[in-house]
């Protein structure tokens, strides 16, 4: 059964002429409600990953539930469609369970509000606002346990719940909620941040629709919808091509000692439709690194690449919704079943970004950039202090944006939208933690005409004892390079205790114990390079070395000799790139540093840790998979 | 008779106002900028001003300004080459900043960065380490600092910055640093971040006293120039500068800290046109200043312009408060363009700038301009003056303007008229910007053009726009400098004291404050402001233990002595309940403590002009002429301002004309 929506107000919206100021006076106006309801956010919240990174997404849509503004596309449907209860003015909805909601959040750290707008009785909007909580219990610090076997293992699962009914707060239910969380203060206050911002927001629309009117209101966002329908439709026509293209790539491993798992996807266009299917994606992962891909965030993905790539002019928003179809095999890595783990879902999500770039820049490899920091790697660290105080830190890397089209990839950045790094100043006066080093890693980035962004080097310097995980990925696997550009290096992560010992620590690993005094460094990976490094301008090679961002050896990948003080020795790269050149032999469209076997093969000698073993998957879904074989 | 004078640099030209104190009367000048040394243009304008009004330059007391000397070095990309110490491991903190892409999901694909204001290459790291309290973890290594000072020297460095971290909670290795970088490279000027702004966070830290660095020489050289001709030519007078917030400040404090003057041109326009709005009776305004090389616009609402903690030139953002100013490159000297490729009409943002400047000038400027269409259109009549005294070329104008015609093959007058479309389209693009995009409806707003070429636009904006009325002040051409002559003398001081209420107490915030205030004091007092006319505020941000941002909130200073902290906790409560909707029972914070000195407000007022009747005096008209307007020629007549009076009517098309600008009225 679908949600019931009570609204006394049975009067439709109508259609009505909406003179251009007014059309552009709503659509501005409430894309910076939408800033205003980040604000309200960063500034209430208190988990450092909201505030300081800002892991969080506001969406405005309208009464359809289709998205007008914000980033992930909407989930109302879905909502609406799982919902089995009535909706009506006054109420609010939290709900952290994936399952629940279609995948529209995709974890349970991840906490939404929706709030549905009502004016004289009818339903004018939906407001709703996600943001990751630092904890939300389960059976380690952060809820990201990366060897759960199931969700139960994550912490509190919130089916979707009135926490507000009829404008009045339900407290129990709250408290029950904050008895299971290890901060239960910062989600509280993250909480009622979220309330706040989406309250916000439905102050601003009341005002608009006061303003203009109802049907004027409703009429500016069904334009504003069409709009970005015509552009996406004119997009698709001209750049999707009706022969299929495929792509996979993979992440490395599940956390617990098997992988990569594959990803594949094949495009094509059919009429006015550009459709996706999944099929050939690997079976669930018995551990937490599932990933439950909203299609209509998929969606979303997708007309936000193109219109980026293709024409960064046009706004999006949902209007194109029916001109994509995507087809998730159920029981796949990207489909789980319930109970299936999901905290760690960050590398998948990342991966999907990749797998965009490489299908859509088949048909274009002018448009094609390379693989980028398609992740958002987590460092926790938590514990007691001396005083007897519960610390607790989750926080996000950042790596090597791709050689692209249009430029260098900058280095150590973000490839979210928004995410800030949280300054180390902060970290320090605020955790029991010095930062040893900030920089990036020289060589990082893949070589090409234009360069691959470096990865970070971060070394944290623990003041207490206490317990760190770490969640990475591209530690196996490459970030590849395109037409002709080479992958960037791979992230590793070493210790160096107090007494001077070091090891290696692998990319996935929970409860690590560490003492005051031992250093970790968090190394990210790169980006892969652009273009053919050989044509790279000689000089700009020898000013990426003089800033120490390549190292002198390293331009030699770009068969650039440097003379001793630091010019460009022209003869020498003359004779060396000409060599190289020849070596090569012709460019390929992707360079992936190898097959999965070969990179199996070297795995040990590479990283000094075995490979993972070929997963095997959950019976269950090796029998619902061998089902969608034989309907093929 | 003592006078005061508000002094506009601009990029294209310096404009003067002259204040007499008593009477309010007003004596104006406008002379070409000199951008090599804009001090050369300031004193040419003295001189004219003077001559003008018929006084000793000897009777000014108060030389006012404000100045786009920082904002341009940015812009222009001139500024020092600035070497950078960090603390090791911290090398390439401009490098990564805050790794923020702009632009979305997906925005990566697209964005370039721009190399840092400090080049890696020129960054060196100190072997140092302070604690986030402010203990030192490791101390100076000197001796590799100079080693690595000396290399940095060699690569010819004209300023240096020093930041190190956590030098906000201690700044003893900074200064320490310092040392040693005097003693290797005298001459240098170096700024630390721990004077500069003693704030939390580095990237922002270090971006805002790299800045500092980077415009520095170019600020000290002109402001040097300046305080040493003025002093020569008049007696004691006092020279101040308007910074960003619109605030004046002393030479000495913009001198070590132009960071805060990245707005003090635009701020000085806002300024002007509050003041004057106000003396018309408007309070809500969408300020539209419109100049040769670009054009700034503010929202000011209720008499107050929209400020913000943070000034953005270019892709720089630095921690300074400034006004909420946004600009494009669309002014008089835009230059028009038909690119081959496709054939359209652009229009900027290159700029025919001070130099040659607009063909019309006749200063050997080739390129077809806003003004050269302006003039092709009949808008700009012959009859109009520049500056009083440079005339217009109007035969280099079209054929300046031909050029683009033939390009688009259309007739000279519609090719102009495309160039005006063009660039007031610009222009509404950054005024929809500041309203329509933050919530505001510009139909509650009045537009108050000013600068050069913004009375010629205003109209025709004003439609677009929907603002009702368009305010075009007297004087448009040098509102800014009104704006600097009617300004209050500011300082603040500032510090990060990051405690909880319940680590603290009244006393201990009380004696933070009385030192801040005595340093924000004392700036004043080296500027004659007597102690009983300075008046002090105090400001607290504050938030909740665990928050990120904060509020800022004002406190007395008596009610420090008697649970102001008690009173605070409510205080902020309720704040963060209206603002929120809710509060918590969590530990309220102190972050920064903030004293506020400022000196007396200005008692100029605006002179008022003599009431009319409905229809303009017989001799207000100057001529007819022939404008060609949407499309076709239409006769209009030109107006005097000077004998317009109070009530008239001016039916359009029409001109109206005054010494620096001139109005176009559309039909």
């Amino acid at each position: 059964m679908p949600t019931t929506i009570i609204q006394p107000n049975k009067k439709k919206f109508k259609k009505v002429k909406v003179d251009p100021i007014t059309l552009d006076i709503i659509e501005s106006s409430l894309r910076s409600t939408r800033f205003e309801m980040d604000a309200v956010l960063f500034r209430t919240a208190m988990s450092p990953g909201i505030r300081e990174q800002n892991d969080e997404f506001p969406m405005i849509a309208n009464s359809d539930g289709k998205m007008v503004v914000g980033q992930f596309g909407s989930f109302i449907h879905g909502f609406i469609d799982a919902y089995d209860g009535t909706l009506e003015e006054g109420d609010i909805i939290l709900t952290n369970d994936p399952y629940a909601c279609g995948g529209a959040i995709s974890h349970l750290p991840d906490w939404l509000i929706l709030l549905p707008v009502f004016r004289r009785g009818r339903l004018i909007s939906w407001v709703a606002m996600f943001g990751h909580m630092t904890d939300v219990g389960g059976k380690v610090p952060g809820s990201l346990p990366t060897d759960a076997e199931s969700i139960y293992e994550e912490g509190i699962q919130i089916p979707p719940t009135k926490i507000y009914k009829k404008g009045k707060m339900q407290d129990d239910i709250l408290e029950l909620i904050l008895h299971n969380c290890r901060l239960p203060h910062w989600n509280r206050s993250d909480f009622n941040a979220l309330i706040a911002a989406c309250r916000l927001a439905e102050k601003r629309i009341i005002e608009l629709n006061d303003r203009f009117g109802d049907d004027v209101y409703y009429t500016s966002l069904e334009k504003v919808l069409d709009r970005n329908m015509r552009a996406m439709h004119h997009l698709i026509q001209t750049n999707v091509p009706e022969e299929k293209q495929y792509f996979e790539d993979y992440i490395c491993d599940d956390g617990v000692g098997m992988g990569p798992y594959k990803v594949a996807c094949t495009m094509w266009r059919e009429g006015d439709k550009q459709i996706f299917d999944f099929a050939g994606t690997d079976p669930q992962s018995i551990s937490s690194v599932n990933f439950y891909l909203n299609p209509e965030m998929f969606k979303m993905f997708v007309g936000v690449f193109m219109i980026m790539v293709f024409d960064p002019q046009i706004l999006f928003n949902d209007g194109f919704y029916d001109l994509v179809e995507v087809r998730i095999p159920e029981g796949t890595i990207l489909r789980p079943i319930k109970p299936a783990a999901l905290s760690c879902r960050t590398h998948l999500l990342g991966r999907i970004f990749d797998i965009m770039g490489g299908l859509l820049g088949q048909g274009a490899p002018d448009y094609l950039s390379a693989a980028g920091f398609s992740d958002s790697p987590h460092f926790m660290y938590s514990g007691y202090d001396k005083k007897g105080d519960w610390y607790q830190l989750y926080q996000i890397g950042f790596g090597g944006i791709p050689g692209r089209p249009f430029g260098d990839g900058p280095d150590g950045h973000s490839l979210w939208p928004d995410f800030t790094n949280v300054p180390n100043e902060f970290l320090e006066a605020y955790f029991p933690l010095r930062i040893e080093t900030y920089e990036t890693i020289t060589d990082s980035g893949g070589a090409g005409i234009h360069r691959g962004g470096n990865g970070i080097r971060m070394g944290y310097c623990f003041l207490e004892d206490g317990k760190v995980a770490i969640h990475d990925d591209r530690w196996l696997t490459y970030p590849w390079g395109v037409n002709g550009g080479t992958p960037g290096m791979r992230s590793n992560k070493i210790m160096v205790r107090v007494d001077g010992t070091t090891e290696l620590l692998p990319a996935k690993i929970d409860n690590v114990i560490v003492n005051e005094g031992d250093i970790l460094y968090f190394n990210t990976w790169g980006g892969g390079g652009w273009g053919d490094p050989f044509k790279r301008e000689a000089t700009l090679v020898a000013r990426d070395v003089d800033r120490g961002l390549v190292s002198v050896e390293g331009a030699k990948a770009y068969g650039v000799i440097l003379n001793k003080d630091g010019s460009v020795d022209e003869k020498a790269t003359k004779a060396l790139r000409a060599k190289l050149t020849k070596a090569r032999g012709k460019v390929e469209l992707f360079d992936f540093g190898g097959t999965i076997e070969e990179i199996k093969a070297r795995c040990k000698e590479e990283t000094s840790f075995d490979p993972p073993r070929t997963p095997v998957f959950d019976r269950r879904v090796m029998h619902l998979s061998d089902k969608a074989m034989a309907a093929e | 008779m003592s006078y005061r004078l508000g002094v506009d640099v601009g990029g294209t030209f310096t404009d003067l106002l002259l204040i007499n104190e008593t009477s309010g009367a007003t004596d104006m000048a406008k002379v070409p900028s000199t951008p090599e040394d804009s001090s050369v243009g300031v004193l040419n304008g003295i001189k004219r001003v003077c001559a003008t009004a018929g006084i000793d330059a000897k009777d000014i007391t108060h030389v006012m300004h404000g100045t786009t000397v920082a904002t341009n070095t940015i812009l222009t990309g001139t500024g020092a080459k600035v070497g950078l110490v960090t603390t090791k491991g911290f090398g390439q903190v401009l490098q990564i900043a805050r790794s923020f892409v702009p632009g979305g999901l997906g925005g990566w694909i697209i964005y370039n960065k721009s190399d840092p204001l400090a080049p890696l290459e020129l960054t060196i790291e100190a072997d140092e380490r302070m604690s986030a309290r402010g203990d030192t973890v490791r101390k100076l290594n000197e001796a590799d600092l100079e080693k690595k000072l000396k290399a940095l020297k060699k690569r010819g460095i004209e300023a240096l910055t020093i930041s190190l971290i956590n030098s906000y909670s201690n700044g003893k290795h900074e200064q320490q640093v310092r040392k040693v970088a005097q003693k290797v490279m005298p001459k240098i000027p170096i700024s630390i971040s721990s004077e500069i702004i003693p704030e939390m966070q580095e990237y922002e830290r270090t971006i805002t006293t790299v800045a500092n660095s980077y415009v520095r020489p170019v600020v000290a050289k002109y402001i040097n120039n300046l305080r040493k001709e003025l002093k020569f030519r008049m007696k004691s007078v006092a020279l101040h500068v308007l910074r960003s917030d619109g605030g004046l400040a002393s030479v000495d404090t913009a001198e070590n800290m132009p960071v805060g003057l990245l707005m003090s041109g635009p701020a000085g326009g806002v300024a002007g046109a509050i003041w004057i709005a106000k003396q018309a009776g408007y309070k809500n305004l969408l300020t539209f200043d419109m100049g040769g090389t670009s054009t700034d616009v503010c929202l000011v609402q209720k008499g107050v312009a929209r400020t913000r903690r943070e000034t953005t030139v270019g892709d720089i953002t630095v921690r300074a408060a400034s006004v909420d100013v946004r600009t494009v490159g669309a002014g008089g000297g835009s230059i028009a363009h038909v690119p081959e490729l496709t054939g359209a009409l652009r229009v900027g943002p290159q700029s025919a700038g001070a130099v040659p400047g607009p063909a019309a000038y006749g200063a050997g400027g080739q390129e077809p301009t806003v003004t050269d269409a302006n003039v092709v259109l009949g808008i700009l009549p012959d009859m109009a003056k520049l500056g009083g005294e440079m005339s217009l070329d109007s035969k280099a104008a079209t054929t300046a303007v031909k050029r683009v015609a033939a390009a688009l093959k259309m007739p000279i007058k519609k090719a102009a008229q495309g160039i005006i479309d063009i660039v007031n389209e610009n222009m509404f693009g950054a005024l929809r910007l500041v309203s329509v995009e933050q919530g505001f409806d510009p139909r509650d707003f009045a537009l108050v053009a000013f600068g050069g070429a913004g009375p010629m636009h205003a109209n025709a904006l004003g439609k677009l726009i929907n603002a009702w009325p368009v305010i075009v002040p007297p004087a448009p051409g040098v509102l800014c400098a009104y704006g600097d002559a009617t300004t209050r003398l500011r300082d603040e001081a500032s510090r990060t004291v990051i405690r909880k209420f319940k680590e603290t107490t009244d006393k201990e915030v009380g004696k933070i404050f009385k030192e801040l205030q005595e340093k924000a004091a004392k700036v004043l007092d080296a500027e004659n402001v007597a102690r009983k006319d300075q008046t002090v505020s105090y400001q607290v941000d504050i938030r909740y233990s665990g928050q990120g941002l904060v509020l800022t909130l004002d406190v007395a200073a008596k009610e420090l002595k008697a649970g102001g902290l008690a009173k605070l906790s409510k205080a902020f409560d309720k704040e963060h309940t209206q603002l929120f909707t809710f509060a918590l029972e969590a530990d309220h914070e102190v972050v920064n403590l903030r004293a506020v000195v400022q000196g007396k407000a200005s008692t100029v007022k605006a002179r008022k002009i003599k009431k009319g009747t409905s229809t303009p005096v017989k001799d207000s008209k100057l001529g007819k002429t022939t404008l060609f307007l949407e499309g076709k020629d239409r006769p209009a007549t030109i107006y005097d301002r000077g004998k317009l009076l109070a009530g008239n009517r001016v039916a359009g098309p029409a001109i109206v004309t005054e010494m620096d600008s001139t109005t176009l009225i559309l039909h």
